[in-house]
């Protein structure tokens, strides 16, 4: 099982550097081979949709023509990234014109042969919830988490959709089958106005609030997200108090279950400690 | 015949007739399907700071308002999370229409009511015409200068910056020259140099 990784600029410069880390981690132990999409570039990300239909195509599409000259399958960290890459093969493959657009454009063959993922998908649905299980050796047992999908892994479902775009549940399945306890709440897919992160810091810090306050509500002591934004958005702008949230990446939690010796360093990574709430369960 | 006129609080609003059909067209969404049921506000995460919400904007479209919706700074703070476009039962993208209307404003050297945001996205495409990837650092730095406001953030930036979060040099693609002819031979205005 080989994909052409495409990390995304937050994974790679840092940001979300335990991301990344956990990632290559887990897909290693999962036997999901990532070879580096070569070469590739930022997918422009909101500022490109926004503002110009036809650049954000053809610098997506660059990535797209890369990966099928490599002839693998990209495997996407960043849900952002990721809704990008499958916006535009999907545009490609329904709009003819636009195929013109951007193979012109980049100067590169496109076909849309192959296909975008996203490693939570990979995870769950080709290597399986059974097999993963059966390498867990520190199960997480007694904590508590609200599994944060936000918007990009679930929506737009005719796009996307590998889980449900209202109540998805692959990463509830996922942390159940580390040993953890996946509560029910209704923040999953809300959004954490990752957009507007560094433009409208009131907006951010109310939608992270509520997030936060719902996952409490509903028991949650930790949040458990698939995408650097959301991390950073609910690590970094969350109220100052004692009572703040730790949110992790799946994939350290996935790491930290089967008992990778990466994750302590990873969790140095946060803001908000969650070494604390590990501790209190005897899981570090 | 005469004309139907459209009055808000403040007079006469202007009505520009090929508007609708330019955003229907551009955009490739039917509009026209939209019996404004408010769905899409409802889950909208932005509608409380919004001027317009997207079922009004929608409205608008249809009814060729175009200086009030291009100049409206609900357009701008449109997150992009697709809820709406999940939940319309007349499968309207609004994003799509979203980013049409912002499309345009660019275009068409609209300085509306949000002034901030279009900013950050150019600058946002800046460093990827020059380099192929993002500049976190420079980034920030940058919206600082153009907002004026160096503190806001300073507590988080500096947090960041201890975590080894904000690394202080760019990374850069080995097709830069790639990079820079799609931009050039697009020709979008967005991606074009900074203010």
């Amino acid at each position: 099982m080989k994909y052409a990784y495409y990390p995304g600029c937050s994974l790679e410069a840092a940001l979300a550097k335990e991301y990344d880390l956990s990632v290559k981690a887990v897909c290693e132990r999962l036997g999901i081979e990532l070879e580096e999409l070569e070469d590739w570039n930022c997918c422009g990300a909101s500022s490109g949709h926004s503002t110009s239909y036809l650049l954000n195509h053809a610098i997506v599409g660059r990535n797209l023509a890369i990966a099928e000259k490599q002839g693998l399958d990209i495997a996407a960290a960043c849900p952002a990234c990721y809704v990008r890459l499958k916006h535009t093969r999907h545009e490609v493959m329904e709009k003819p014109d636009l195929k013109k657009q951007v193979v012109e454009a980049v100067g590169m063959p496109y076909e849309a042969k192959h296909d975008v993922r996203h490693l939570l998908d990979i995870i769950v649905n080709d290597i399986g919830i059974e097999a993963i299980k059966e390498k867990v050796t520190k199960p997480l047992t007694g904590l508590k988490l609200a599994c944060y999908y936000g918007c990009f892994l679930v929506r737009p479902p005719e796009v996307v959709a590998f889980d449900d775009p209202e109540n998805p549940q692959s990463m509830d399945d996922l942390m159940t089958a580390m040993g953890a306890e996946a509560i029910d709440w209704s923040g999953k897919v809300d959004c954490c106005g990752g957009s507007l992160a560094l433009t409208k810091r009131d907006i951010v810090i109310r939608l992270v609030g509520e997030l936060v306050d719902m996952a409490r509500a509903a028991g949650a002591e930790a949040m458990v997200a698939a995408c650097p934004l959301c991390q950073m958005n609910v690590d970094g702008r969350q109220s100052s108090g004692i009572d703040r949230m730790p949110v992790f990446y799946f994939t350290e939690l996935v790491g930290l279950a089967m008992g990778d010796k990466g994750a302590k360093s990873w969790l140095k990574k946060h803001l908000i400690s969650p070494v604390k709430l590990l501790n209190s369960h005897g899981l570090l | 015949m005469s004309s139907i006129r459209i009055v808000d609080g403040s007079g006469v609003v202007p009505v520009d007739n090929a508007f609708s059909k330019q955003v229907k067209q551009v955009s490739g969404e039917a509009l026209d399907r939209c019996y404004q049921c408010f769905t899409c506000s409802l889950g909208c995460p932005v509608s409380p700071e919004m001027d317009y919400y997207p079922d009004q904007i929608i409205r608008m479209v249809q009814l060729g308002l175009k200086e009030k919706v291009l100049n409206s700074a609900g357009i701008w703070l449109c997150l992009g999370c697709e809820t709406c476009v999940a939940r319309c039962p007349n499968e309207i993208d609004i994003l799509r229409v979203m980013d049409t209307l912002r499309e345009i404003a660019i275009n068409e050297n609209v300085k509306g009511k949000e002034r901030v945001i279009p900013v950050f996205h150019k600058a946002f495409l800046y460093p990827i015409k020059i380099f192929g990837k993002q500049y976190e650092l420079g980034l920030i730095l940058y919206l600082m200068l153009k907002t004026k406001d160096f503190f806001g953030d300073l507590g988080l930036g500096i947090k960041m910056i201890m975590k080894g979060k904000l690394p202080f040099f760019p990374s850069r693609i080995k097709g830069t020259k790639q990079m820079k002819e799609i931009f050039n031979k697009i020709g979008s205005v967005a991606g074009g140099e900074r203010d």
